[in-house]
């Protein structure tokens, strides 16, 4: 062959050729196992749902225990109204299917960024989420004959995100269950957010609705009361990040509590 | 002036497992394991060895990468414009990973998640890009092909024995992937039952993996003397 394989010629060649063949594998793969992957995230979200109301489901049971135990689905704003009401069959395409509200990308896209530069300033930080494009989903759950309220949480720990849900018992203020999970926190010590032992503490504590705090996780071996679990000992950041996120996440939902038992009550 | 020679070598070319090939995969299980002598590729060593199916996985997906790597390289060796060869290959490397990457999450979601971004840091795995670049480069499929399993085994094996010394002493069970955790060990011996033994956390941590690497580097080079550099 007599192709100069130093010229430049052939190594734009050479790399346009590669770039487009790569590119339309990996198009390819991705676009083939995307069905599956979807399924999955989703079965993954139903089972953390379940476990936040302590009902262990497997990848392969997820979906028909979910419509076993989650009766309706609901979506609310910031001031608790109510934007979409769902129940039944999931409609993975539906985007406004509470189910489908993909609130770890809202966290990325806007309230990461209000909750850091408003810091402690809370009026500021209610009126620009207010603003902000998010939504909250609720799902309302039936075991035994108990009626739950699974409340999906996001929020930062020290290294990345971390999220929960966390379940209210039909009075709306004690707390069921909690269930955490991170993407890269210091195994053993913010990690163990994920670890039962921790979850556990957050079972039949009470939200102080009267309160600005409505629920917090001190610093770890301080004392604590109905209103707060302690804390994972060295793991004060990432403590302070479920502390933030269960705050400000659970604020929004006392108020759809509040407008709904006012609603009761007019009638 | 290449293509005659080239021609000529090819005719007298050696079978597949002469004694030179075989000696291509089993080089790296000891003599020059790509972990324990070269020290290569050591950061997924520590990071993804707390459990055994963990590093089964990530141990096939190196494997993976690695031999489709190799091949495709060895492949293209003719080809590849000397002035971007290291773009091609991590190109290549790339590719093959984010496929890996997109087939554990569609089949195996679990383990996906536990591996998380290790699987993704295949790419910077040094062992690959320094097969490519050292070997690959200059041999034909076939031998590049032996190549990548044996160094693909070499980290694999050492991946293996670290794990299961830190999932033994770390978790008191060895996990298996598709069967989950095995506890081998009856609860009564947990001291949280009124037993004697309890879980040593620290294996779990990666510094644990570096001391066991480090034991497993020492009976190395007790038995095999010939490491042992002379100063």
């Amino acid at each position: 062959m007599a192709v100069n394989k130093n010229s430049n010629g052939y190594t734009f060649l050479f790399s346009t050729v590669m770039v487009v063949v790569v590119g339309a594998a990996l198009a390819i793969t991705s676009q083939s196992l995307k069905p599956l992957q979807t399924k999955n995230d989703a079965d993954k979200k139903r089972i953390d749902i379940l476990g936040a109301i302590q009902v262990k489901a497997t990848r392969e049971n997820a979906a028909q225990m979910f419509d076993q135990y989650v009766v309706e689905r609901v979506a609310i704003n910031y001031n608790g109204d109510v934007l979409n009401t769902k129940s039944g069959a999931i409609d993975a395409t539906d985007k406004n299917d509470p189910f489908n509200v993909d609130i770890q990308k809202e966290y990325r896209a806007d309230v990461k960024k209000i909750v850091k530069e408003s810091g402690k300033n809370q009026e500021e930080m209610a009126k620009r989420l207010a603003a902000a494009p998010v939504s909250f989903p609720l799902f309302k759950c039936n075991k035994d004959g108990e009626v739950l309220y699974v409340i999906p949480v996001v929020g930062t720990g020290l290294w990345g995100p971390i999220w929960g849900y966390v379940a209210l018992k039909d009075d709306k203020q004690t707390i069921y269950g909690a269930k955490f999970d991170h993407k890269t926190e210091t195994p053993g010590l913010g990690a163990e957010i994920k670890e039962s032992f921790f979850q556990e503490k957050f079972e039949n504590k009470t939200l102080n609705t009267s309160s600005e705090t409505v629920f917090s996780v001190v610093k770890g071996g301080a004392p604590t009361n109905e209103h707060s679990v302690d804390g994972i000992t060295g793991g004060t950041v990432t403590s302070k990040g479920v502390d933030e996120m269960i705050n400000r996440t659970l604020k929004v939902y006392i108020k759809y509590f509040e407008s709904v038992n006012n609603q009761r009550a007019q009638r | 002036m290449s293509e005659v020679q080239e021609a000529i070598v090819e005719k007298k070319s050696e079978p597949l497992f002469s004694k030179k090939n075989r000696k291509l995969i089993s080089d790296p299980l000891n003599d020059s394991n790509p972990i324990t002598v070269q020290v290569l590729g050591i950061c997924s060593a520590l990071a993804i060895t707390v459990q055994v199916q963990q590093a089964v996985i990530m141990s096939l997906s190196v494997l993976f990468v690695l031999i489709g790597g190799n091949i495709i390289i060895s492949l293209m060796r003719n080809g590849i414009p000397d002035r971007i060869r290291i773009i091609v290959q991590l190109v290549i490397v790339a590719a093959l990973v984010i496929i890996v990457n997109e087939v554990l999450k569609a089949f195996l979601p679990d383990i996906s998640e536990k591996l998380s971004v290790f699987v993704g840091l295949i790419i910077t795995n040094c062992i690959i890009m320094g097969r490519l670049e050292a070997f690959a480069l200059a041999n034909k499929p076939g031998p590049s092909f032996l190549d990548a399993i044996g160094n693909g085994l070499g980290y694999a094996w050492i991946l293996l024995a670290v794990s299961v010394v830190r999932e033994i002493f770390g978790s008191g069970a060895i996990s298996f992937p598709g069967m989950g955790q095995v506890k081998f060990l009856p609860e009564g011996w947990f001291i949280g039952n009124g037993g004697f033994y309890e879980n040593n956390n620290m294996m779990i941590l990666p510094p644990m993996a570096l001391v066991v690497v480090g034991v497993i580097i020492w009976i190395q080079r007790s038995r095999n003397t010939k490491l042992i550099e002379s100063h």
